[in-house]
């Protein structure tokens, strides 16, 4: 090496120490105390004891863990797909050429910036069944509403609602995407007659498909990490019959509420192990679906 | 050509429609939170706050909601009259409102310094100077946006306590002192697109590394800097499960934190409280977003496009 390398390693790792420490502390020594903690018997005011596979083996015995798992897929397929096309949805009116179009994003967006326990209360409000707005809404259409998050059938569809609602985000990122596609090929397309649902089909979509990827993979990781609305929803419970017990809930429960760290711990490695392949599959099954433009 | 009026009609309703859907939660929200408690128990709802009145000798009378039986439906008066008293009665109410607005303040102010000055150096180290091993310490960064916080919950509990952190505000903000991979990865992408010639030349000069940092590179990507600040400040505020996790005594809660305590003791009663509360929590957030309108959808499209 010579001075001049020397001198600049120095000066590199001064300047990334800040990451170097905070990586240490506050990631690699966390991942690796929680992969011990998961085969120990661990309650964080006694020292841990070492009790093998044991907290993966009670998993799979354990109903109110496959409960909390089905509860947050069955979220996670309904909100993931249905999030994804909204957002496309209203990105795709907003591209039209309409006047006032800082202002429609302005109001799809503000709902995913309201804090989350100001937006779940009022989601408390609008899905109350005796005086909420959307079963008065319902009922103008001759519907009787639901009680929505007492009735074990509709708290999760609530959710889904409540998800939804906060898609704006991925609306600004696909507005953004749309606005990059090159005129010129919506124009040689009409040259040739292309009907709108061709070109939306045709160009808009391989165009845009790296940043549907990148929702679609952040929407795998958020979704199955919901935890803010479900715990606030349902004053921490998980709700009437555990219907809105989630995976993070549950593990929250575990940790902070029966002391039961180790458990805790394995559960967040079977849920990573669970995004970790998700997020594979779903690489895997896309990857001769998008189009880069650089290559 | 009509088909193209009718194209446009379908649009603008699509959007309209759409529009008041997304708006509907926040509006309600305010307005229940003007209300008094009677009004927002009515069937059917109402939308705008009211008070009611009787024409008597030329002057209005205002009368109760309980009493309206008492007079002929033709001379009751409906005015529109938001109960702005409500936002003091929900801080009352709350209680330590004050306490909850200054910690989360002074939270905000030492996560947004801390992130913004400890990422930005970390995304110099990473993108300004050329060092062995660089690019491989990066990617590991990246790799460590992939551990969810659930890995890592349990042994930072445990950290925090061994320190004698829990129950105080210092595990909420200390971590930020320490550059998150997110925000290096934003910064050192923004810091890339700087021309090499920039520190080249300064560095012929004599001028150190820091001051280049310091005085050429970061007033050069304000704008990268904003978004970071933004967001930063954006998280701190909401955040729920961090201030659920560490904070266990009542006077150091958060707002958010202290707004669902608030409503864990109301037991779904005092809607226009809880209502006029949750506006205070969500009214920063609104203001903010309509000042930085911009910086907000510029980083939100740069996490989208070059993440």
């Amino acid at each position: 090496m010579t001075r001049g390398e020397r001198r600049n390693l120095r000066l590199g790792l001064a300047f990334v120490s800040p990451w170097i420490v905070g990586f240490l502390a506050f990631t690699l020594f966390p991942v690796a105390a929680s992969m011990y903690y998961s085969f120990c018997d661990y309650d964080v005011l006694t020292k841990p004891i070492w009790v093998g596979a044991l907290n993966y083996r009670d998993m799979l015995t354990d109903g109110v863990f496959w409960k909390s798992l089905y509860n947050t897929f069955y979220f996670a397929a309904w909100a993931l797909p249905l999030g994804l096309i909204i957002a496309l949805f209203i990105a795709v009116l907003l591209n039209q050429s309409v006047k006032g179009r800082s202002v429609f994003r302005a109001i799809f967006f503000l709902p995913s910036l309201i804090p989350v326990v100001a937006a779940s209360m009022a989601w408390l409000w609008i899905l109350n069944g005796n005086f909420g707005v959307l079963n008065h809404l319902l009922e103008l259409c001759h519907i009787k509403g639901p009680q929505w998050l007492a009735d074990p059938i509709w708290t999760k569809p609530s959710i889904v609602l409540l998800a939804l609602w906060g898609c704006g985000n991925t609306v600004v990122i696909y507005l953004a995407a749309l606005q990059d596609v090159p005129r010129s090929l919506y124009e040689s397309a009409e040259i040739d007659g292309a009907t709108a649902w061709v070109k939306f089909r045709h160009i808009t979509i391989p165009m845009i498909s790296p940043v549907i990827y990148f929702n679609l993979i952040m929407g795998i990781i958020g979704s199955l990490q919901v935890f803010a609305q479900v715990y606030i929803l349902f004053a921490g419970g998980g709700g009437p019959e555990r219907s809105a017990l989630f995976y993070t809930v549950y593990l929250y429960q575990n940790a902070f509420e029966y002391h039961q760290m180790g458990y805790a711990c394995a559960m967040a490695w079977v849920l990573f192990l669970i995004i970790l392949s998700l997020t594979l599959v779903a690489t895997r099954s896309t990857r001769k679906l998008i189009y880069y433009a650089g290559e | 050509m009509s088909t193209r009026i009718l194209q446009r009609v379908l649009i603008y309703t699509l959007l309209l429609l759409g529009s008041a859907t997304f708006l509907m939660p926040l509006l309600l929200m305010i307005a229940t939170g003007l209300k008094p408690i009677e009004q927002t128990m009515s069937v059917p709802p109402t939308w705008i706050p009211y008070r009611l009145y009787v024409q008597k000798d030329g002057v209005l009378i205002e009368i109760k909601q309980a009493d309206v039986n008492r007079y002929p439906a033709v001379s009751i008066i409906k005015k529109p009259a938001p109960r702005w008293g409500n936002y003091v009665e929900a801080i009352k109410a709350m209680k330590l409102f004050p306490r909850y607005l200054s910690n989360t303040v002074i939270l905000c102010v030492l996560t947004v310094v801390g992130t913004v000055l400890s990422s930005s150096l970390a995304a110099y180290g990473f993108s300004r100077i050329e060092w062995r091993g660089r690019n491989s310490l990066f990617v590991l960064a990246l790799a460590t946006m992939m551990v969810p916080f659930p890995v890592t919950m349990v042994p930072l509990y445990s950290l925090f306590r061994w320190l004698g952190w829990i129950g105080t505000l210092k595990p909420l903000w200390v971590g930020s002192f320490f550059a998150g991979a997110f925000n290096v990865f934003l910064l050192r992408q923004f810091f890339m697109t700087l021309p090499k010639d920039l520190s080249e030349a300064a560095r012929i000069d004599g001028c150190s590394e820091f001051r280049i940092f310091w005085q050429i590179v970061l007033p050069l990507c304000r704008p990268a800097l904003m978004v970071v600040a933004l967001f930063q400040f954006m998280y701190t505020w909401n955040d729920f499960m961090g201030p659920l996790i560490y904070l266990t005594n009542q006077k150091d809660f958060t707002l958010a934190l202290g707004l669902q305590f608030f409503q864990s003791q109301l037991g779904g009663t005092e809607w226009h409280y809880l209502m006029a509360a949750s506006t205070l929590v969500a009214l920063p957030i609104i203001v903010l977003f309509f000042f930085t309108q911009r910086t907000f959808i510029e980083g939100i499209s740069m996490t989208g496009i070059k993440g």
